[in-house]
């Protein structure tokens, strides 16, 4: 009887139009009059700005306007975006102008703006800007910047400590005075940046009878930019929207931010009365849109004999870039992450976010996660190592078990909740992945194909990752006077499968077909509150209350079906938009029927104790975060003499609660794989000493290509959280995490011979080889 | 004609002909997206790299990014527009793609349809590694590429079965 969709793989709602050139992207967006636009952007990572001549500029033929700070309208000259996220560990909250008044503090930093009848002359245009600055000493490399004296990334700073912070629990002094064995590692990670291959993108208007602006952003979070939008023009939220295109060609984090060039395009499309459309080029997305970049970890871990983890303590140094739009959640995360999936008993990080004269950072895919386990995972290798102990062993004894959960791991987010992990089998994830890797017989392949001459190495991490973070994401859910089901949500997909997944969910509670349901997204009109799509929490939050919406409407319907047919409610069914007097033939009413009666009879009453409407709106909100696993274990072979990693097998075990579209979750899976191969093997984005970028293409910065990324394993664990009426964690990130932990660890493995070991990321063929070569020397000298 | 920059041009796009006035700089993707409104050809990194904005001229696969509209007067141009046969289906490469959950986003995905349409049209029974290869020119940062390589598999075995 029941339309059975949560569970299934269902086939995406998505693809046809995205298959057949249809899809609706933020490019494909084209208004009556509307005006393109290009920014200038400062060829100086610090420089003082001395003057800039637009007359040039302005007088080209197609040119409509060309805007300096001083020509922003008078209100947003001396504005800074909006700090999304405060955190009282922050020392100096500095966000960036629209564009940039006086000093310019990374190259990329808008300056000027032209508006012409083609992109093609307003880059004319802005080569005619006349620019002079005044250099001004740049602060270049995170761990340089950190020290005394340092030269200050903006100017009227003595020093680069954005924010200082300090979490701690247990007796850590105590536990390494205690210690039989204290190791210590220091770690260099670099993850580049988002790079979707769609960029950034805005089409803005203003309706001069309403008085009231309409934004369109290639965004992860529509209501995120609004509410910057509103701080920054102090309007009130009825007169603005903003909507994410039905289409949004991946995000990863970065498209969750709010920009300059929002409130930029924004402003001239009221100044001038025209529709303005900027599209951000490569180059632009990799000199403007916020990175993840460097963190520069120092870990000591205390153990006892057997490798039993006493205290973890240490210190982490994050390039913030130089702003901080979204405050100081990667390295919160990186720092709240590191202890892991493991019974660590005692803790102590200091962490530092550094501001640097290069683009601002934010969460990518991940969020600071993937280098806490690249540290933790470094870190068991290590200690395996010094005491001879098999790897899988040394972390067999440290994971929490299953009879811990719910467990308590000692730290207190930053919601000021403590951390606890709800629900997940941790050593069965682990077994399972080295069971399907083959783990045990792994020793005897590698030691004949070194009789061959070949180098296979195998490695295991494993993670743990706060997903469905609140306060809520709302939907609403609707009987349109056709009968079709209208699903409305703030939540913005950027490839994800919302419409289909949060389709399925409301289809399922009322038992109709998929198709029946309209699905729109991304549109601060759709609902009234709303959040964004990062942190792997739509399913949790939106989900949720799509579930829970659905359900109040499903209950609106039985009532007034029950009053219209004149039985009780449990005499009735509802299927395929109908609901029927059970046994009976021919007594039903459709949706469509309940729908237009409820669209009211001028005069007439409703039936008794019907409530006007046959909608719900629902803003389901978790208590805390639901903790998804996994664990992961590759083999690869490294060629001694290029230096290059082949990846031949790679296995994830993964437990992300219920799943509600196990084809959805195993494509998050394997593309967040991707993401940390290319963080792992590939992807570093190069400055020279004055932190001029030099990777500003894809020849230059190397994506993973479908010849570098493996066909994945996938195991799912099923353990379902307490913590929302779904029982799903996050999956949008989980892939990511634990990724170049184990490619580094299989890489060390491949070249045990050579006694080299890898405690940074991405490492490149040069990097092998040259260790390699170290690792030689030493041996004969 | 007075600008002499200026270029009157005649393409036959999905077996259409269009005539247009285009600047010489204007590159093959702008013409098909701005002057002609097919906008499923995307641009992703405007260098030649990412493969996005990949189409079919005369049957061979070109950067759209990297083509100039003058370049391509007089000569057929298919995209991915052309390649269903009609607005409510999908042909076998489309269809393979829907099954396999070869796509999230879909940015890159009519540049990777057009790759792989010359490529399973010249390779009928590819293997694997040749299907990797065939791809190594078009980014994805989506999807791990795994849904597209067991789409373009799908997809050629059932070409092979029609075909046979």
């Amino acid at each position: 009887m029941s339309t059975h969709l949560v569970g299934q793989r269902v086939k995406r709602l998505e693809d046809p139009d995205l298959l057949s050139g249809r899809g609706q992207f933020i490019d494909d967006l084209n208004l009556p009059g509307m005006l393109q636009i290009a920014f200038l952007r400062s060829p100086l990572a610090h420089a003082r700005i001395r003057k800039i001549d637009i007359s040039e500029a302005s007088a080209l033929p197609g040119v409509h306007a060309v805007w300096t700070a001083r020509q922003l309208p008078s209100n947003l000259q001396s504005r800074r975006l909006l700090l999304q996220v405060p955190n009282p560990a922050i020392r100096h909250p500095i966000t960036q102008q629209p564009l940039a008044s006086d000093e310019v503090c990374f190259v990329g930093e808008p300056i000027a703006v032209v508006v012409a009848d083609s992109r093609h002359q307003a880059e004319d245009a802005c080569e005619r800007i006349n620019t002079d600055f005044e250099a001004l000493p740049v602060s270049g490399n995170c761990e340089a910047a950190m020290r005394p004296g340092a030269s200050p990334a903006h100017a009227e700073l003595n020093d680069n400590l954005a924010a200082q912070f300090t979490l701690d629990f247990g007796d850590v002094d105590a536990a390494f005075r205690k210690a039989e064995h204290i190791f210590q590692d220091h770690y260099f990670q670099h993850r580049g940046t988002a790079n979707p291959l769609e960029g950034r993108g805005i089409v803005a208007t203003f309706d001069p009878i309403s008085q009231s602006s309409t934004v369109w952003s290639a965004t992860q979070s529509p209501f995120i930019i609004r509410r910057m939008l509103i701080d920054m023009f102090e309007i009130e939220e009825s007169k603005i929207r903003v909507i994410a295109p039905k289409d949004v060609g991946g995000g990863f984090g970065p498209k969750g931010m709010s920009y300059p060039e929002e409130v930029v395009v924004l402003a001239l499309a009221q100044e001038l009365g025209r529709p303005m459309k900027w599209v951000e080029d490569r180059r632009e997305h990799f000199l403007s849109t916020t990175q993840e970049r460097d963190q520069i970890w120092d870990v000591s871990i205390a153990v006892d004999r057997t490798g039993q983890i006493l205290g973890l303590r240490g210190r982490l140094a994050h390039d913030a870039g130089a702003y901080i739009p979204w405050g100081i959640i990667t390295p919160y995360i990186s720092t709240t992450t590191i202890a892991g999936p493991y019974v660590v008993p005692a803790f102590r990080f200091d962490t530092t976010a550094v501001f640097t004269n290069k683009p601002p950072t934010s969460p990518l895919r991940g969020a600071g996660r993937p280098q806490a386990v690249f540290a933790m995972e470094r870190t068991l290798d290590l200690v395996a190592l010094k005491l001879d102990i098999d790897r899988a062993a040394i972390r067999r004894r440290n994971l929490i078990s299953a009879e811990a959960m719910p467990y308590k791991m000692g730290l207190i987010f930053r919601d000021g909740a403590p951390v606890i992990y709800d629900s997940g089998d941790y050593p069965k994830c682990q077994s399972l992945a080295l069971e399907a890797a083959g783990y045990d017989s792994f020793k005897h392949r590698q030691l004949e194909a070194r009789e061959a001459g070949i180098y296979i190495g195998i490695g295991i991490a494993n993670a743990v990752e706060g997903t469905g973070l609140g306060p809520f994401e709302g939907a609403m859910v609707k009987i349109a006077p056709s009968g079709r089901v209208v699903l409305q949500t703030g939540a913005a997909p950027q490839g994800q499968a919302h419409h289909t997944t949060l389709a399925q969910l409301c289809a399922e509670e009322l038992n109709v077909p998929i198709k029946q349901i309209d699905v729109i997204t991304g549109d601060t009109n759709a609902v009234s509150l709303g959040v964004g799509t990062f942190a792997s929490r739509i399913a949790v939050n939106a989900g949720s209350s799509v579930k829970l919406a659905s359900q109040a409407v499903r209950g609106k319907l039985i009532k007034l079906a029950a009053a219209v047919l004149q039985v009780g409610e449990n005499d009735l069914e509802m299927q395929d938009g109908e609901i029927t007097i059970t046994g009976e033939q021919g007594d039903s009413v459709t949706f469509s029927d309940l729908a237009k009666m409820m669209n009211g009879v001028p005069g007439f009453k409703l039936p008794e104790g019907i409530e006007a409407g046959l909608e719900a709106t629902n803003y389901f909100q978790p208590n805390q975060a639901a903790y998804a696993n996994g664990c992961h274990v590759a083999e690869i072979e490294v060629d001694p003499e290029t230096g290059s990693v082949i990846i031949q097998k790679y296995v994830v075990a993964h437990d992300c609660g219920n799943l509600i579209n196990p084809m959805v979750v195993d494509g998050q899976v394997q593309g967040g794989v991707a993401h940390g191969i290319g963080n792992a093997l590939l992807e570093q984005l190069y400055y020279d000493a004055d932190a001029n970028p030099l990777t500003t293409t894809f020849a230059e910065y190397l994506l993973p290509t479908a010849e570098t990324v493996p066909d994945v394993k996938i195991l799912h664990l099923e353990t379902p959280t307490p913590n929302n009426p779904l029982g799903v964690k996050g999956a949008g990130e989980g892939g990511t995490l634990p990724a170049a932990a184990v490619i580094a660890a299989a890489i060390d493995d491949a070249l045990s011979p050579f006694g080299v070991r890898f405690n940074n990321a991405p490492i490149l063929p040069h990097q092998i080889v040259a260790a390699m070569a170290s690792a030689k020397h030493n041996k004969t000298s | 004609m007075s600008d002499p920059d200026l270029h009157e041009v005649s393409l036959i796009v999905n077996g259409i002909e269009y005539s247009e006035t285009v600047e010489s700089r204007w590159s093959l993707a702008d013409f098909l997206r701005q002057k002609l409104g097919l906008t499923g050809t995307h641009l992703g990194c405007e260098h030649g790299v990412c493969g996005a904005c990949t189409v079919l001229l005369e049957g061979q696969t070109v950067r759209s990014c990297l083509t100039l509209a003058v370049q391509a007067n007089r000569k057929s141009i298919e995209t991915v527009e052309g390649l269903a046969p009609s607005p409510t289906e999908l042909n076998t490469l489309q269809q393979a793609f829907w099954e396999n959950h070869g796509l999230q986003c879909g940015f890159c995905t009519p540049g990777i349809l057009m790759t792989l349409t010359e490529f399973l049209r010249d390779n009928p029974d590819p293997s694997e590694a040749d299907v990797r290869e065939a791809l190594s020119g078009n980014i994805c940062r989506c999807t791990g590429y795994q849904g597209i390589v067991a789409a373009a598999l799908d997809a050629a075995a059932k070409m092979r079965a029609d075909s046979s």
